[in-house]
């Protein structure tokens, strides 16, 4: 779906007269491969690059050297351009300043406006996109009168409109509440699921991550670790050193193990913690419903 | 600042709500012009019966739209007792070395219940019309002028973004205050010159960060495939129906109306 060839990146610094003084690498040769229907999640502390990087896939920003595809077209190739963005949709990470319609079912229909697409297909194609996200009900609303979560799937929903194969989402969380964060994670892993779209989920929150079938963590434009959700997060002194927090439960552990308690390394749920702790089987119906819960949101 | 209700769109079902904002657009314009042809009394009970009926038609509460008056009785004040003072003519009452002559008092009146009728008539068109559609009709009335190579859609494009921005703008402003005034700074001043200093530090920070945003604005357009009017489909497209043709004759025999009762003299 994706592919990230030796990409290098630098930002120019110029002067007054816009001659380059210096340059300042954001992303330092990434390999990258991501493929259709995967769930993706970039970690990375604040200048880490995960946001540049980001932004090549959407054609955003152009490789200073490497190349990226996207389904197989080059994203400095002009010809493919507008294919390019309606194929991978991005969301930002401050819902305000995405959001150009005034109504809510009107921001959805921007993308597809701007595709050519005919009236009435623009029509259902916001119906549906607001049922996906689960906001029908706002449709007729002003997106100043909603909530920070309520905003950010207001964004996905103008993304899902444009019927795009993987959606990009640049710290869609970073300006919500915790409820607002839960919402917009659950919308994310249900397009993944339900309707099989490709999700790169940028993130600085770990408990975000665990979803994801893979984990990439970025750290000085580089990728510093890969692997699943457990493997990356079972190198808790490596995380630290890349300046990220594990879960807590993971944490929590982590700091067992080194007590000396038989326990796997890369626990990531605080059921499967207390699973191989071999907590109490009364706790174990409840356990249960919660995992069947989280599978299902 | 929250206060301004003089044209904020009132959220209600009425005739005048779904008829085309074109239709309103002229409506309105034809309206001013008519304001400024009619020249005497009966025109003046014509164009008032008019503007009665629209504001029945279109279901705003009428102290609604008075309340939204209240932003420019300052402005009707000063007009009118300029009027009322600066005209010559056949003295009526004098106080002191101000004399009111019989002129000043009916063209004071008559230019009060002009702006009055203008205002009134003008926040209608906008308190029964959605900001969106109201840039959509300017759009495609303009369309015209594309063959002169104005860009009627960049222009229709940045007023919706505009009006889009005045609350979030506001209540930033109201944030960026609070964190002066928690700071210490003095917007309470009494005299005009520390007032405007202290405006600096609220525009500063602001004027900046509404370069961030539309920095921002700007990419998730593009990445939402916006690239200007052209290939463009609308989702709400403009449709005339019945009911604005109706309008447009409705409208046609008003405006005939006042331009008879000028050209008669009455």
């Amino acid at each position: 779906m994706i592919q990230i060839r030796n990409l290098i990146h630098d930002y120019l610094r110029r002067d007054e007269e816009g001659n380059v003084e210096g340059s300042q690498r954001a992303v330092d040769h990434v390999d990258l491969d991501v493929h259709a229907g995967e769930f993706i999640a970039i970690l990375g502390h604040n200048g880490s690059g995960k946001s540049t990087l980001a932004k090549h896939i959407n054609a955003l920003l152009y490789p200073t050297e490497g190349t990226v595809t996207v389904d197989g077209m080059d994203t400095t190739d002009d010809q493919y351009l507008w294919k390019i963005r309606q194929e991978a949709g991005m969301v930002f990470q401050n819902p305000d300043n995405q959001i150009i319609g005034q109504v809510v079912e009107e921001d959805v229909g921007f993308g597809p406006e701007n595709m050519g697409v005919p009236t009435e297909e623009i029509w259902e194609r916001v119906n549906e996109s607001l049922r996906i996200v689960q906001i029908e009900h706002l449709r007729k609303k002003s997106p100043n009168r909603l909530s920070g979560g309520q905003k950010q799937r207001v964004s996905i929903a103008g993304v899902i409109a444009m019927h795009p194969k993987c959606i990009i989402m640049d710290e869609p969380t970073a300006m919500l509440d915790p409820s607002g964060r839960k919402e917009v994670i659950r919308a994310a892993r249900a397009l993944n699921a339900v309707e099989g779209i490709t999700v790169i989920l940028i993130t600085h929150y770990m408990e975000e991550a665990i979803y994801a079938d893979r984990v990439f963590v970025m750290d000085q434009g580089k990728i510093a670790m890969q692997g699943t959700p457990r493997e990356v997060f079972s190198d808790v002194e490596r995380m630290k050193k890349l300046r990220l927090d594990v879960p807590q439960v993971t944490l929590l552990a982590d700091a067992l193990r080194q007590k000396g308690l038989d326990l796997p390394a890369g626990i990531l749920t605080a059921d499967e913690l207390a699973d191989a702790l071999g907590l109490k089987p009364q706790n174990k119906p409840r356990k249960t419903e919660s995992t069947d819960q989280k599978d299902t949101i | 600042m929250k206060e301004i209700t003089l044209g904020q769109y009132y959220q209600t079902d009425s005739v005048l709500h779904r008829l085309d904002p074109r239709v309103k657009l002229v409506g309105t314009l034809c309206y001013i012009i008519s304001l400024f042809i009619v020249n005497s009394w009966p025109g003046y009970v014509a164009v008032g019966l008019f503007l009665a009926v629209m504001i029945v038609l279109s279901r705003v509460p009428f102290s609604y739209i008075v309340r939204g008056m209240k932003a420019i009785a300052f402005i009707l004040a000063v007009t009118v007792i300029f009027n009322l003072f600066m005209t010559p003519g056949e003295p009526l009452v004098s106080i002191w070395k101000l004399t009111v002559t019989r002129e000043g008092l009916s063209f004071a009146i008559k230019m009060a219940v002009r702006l009055v009728f203008l205002i009134i008539g003008s926040s209608l068109m906008t308190l029964t019309t959605t900001p969106t559609q109201l840039t959509d009709a300017l759009e495609n009335l303009m369309g015209p002028l594309k063959k002169l190579h104005v860009p009627v859609h960049e222009i229709s494009m940045m007023m919706s973004i505009a009006l889009r921005f005045i609350p979030i703008l506001m209540e930033e402003t109201d944030k960026i205050e609070k964190a002066q005034m928690a700071r210490g700074a003095d917007f309470e001043s009494k005299s005009i010159i520390q007032r405007v200093k202290s405006m600096v530090p609220i525009l500063v920070p602001l004027f900046i960060s509404a370069f961030r945003r539309a920095n921002d604005l700007a990419m998730a357009m593009e990445a939402r495939c916006y690239h200007g009017g052209e290939g463009r489909t609308r989702m709400k497209p403009l449709v005339y129906e019945r009911r604005d043709f109706i309008a447009y004759v409705i409208l046609a025999v008003f405006f005939g109306l006042c331009i008879a009762m000028r050209l008669l003299n009455l």
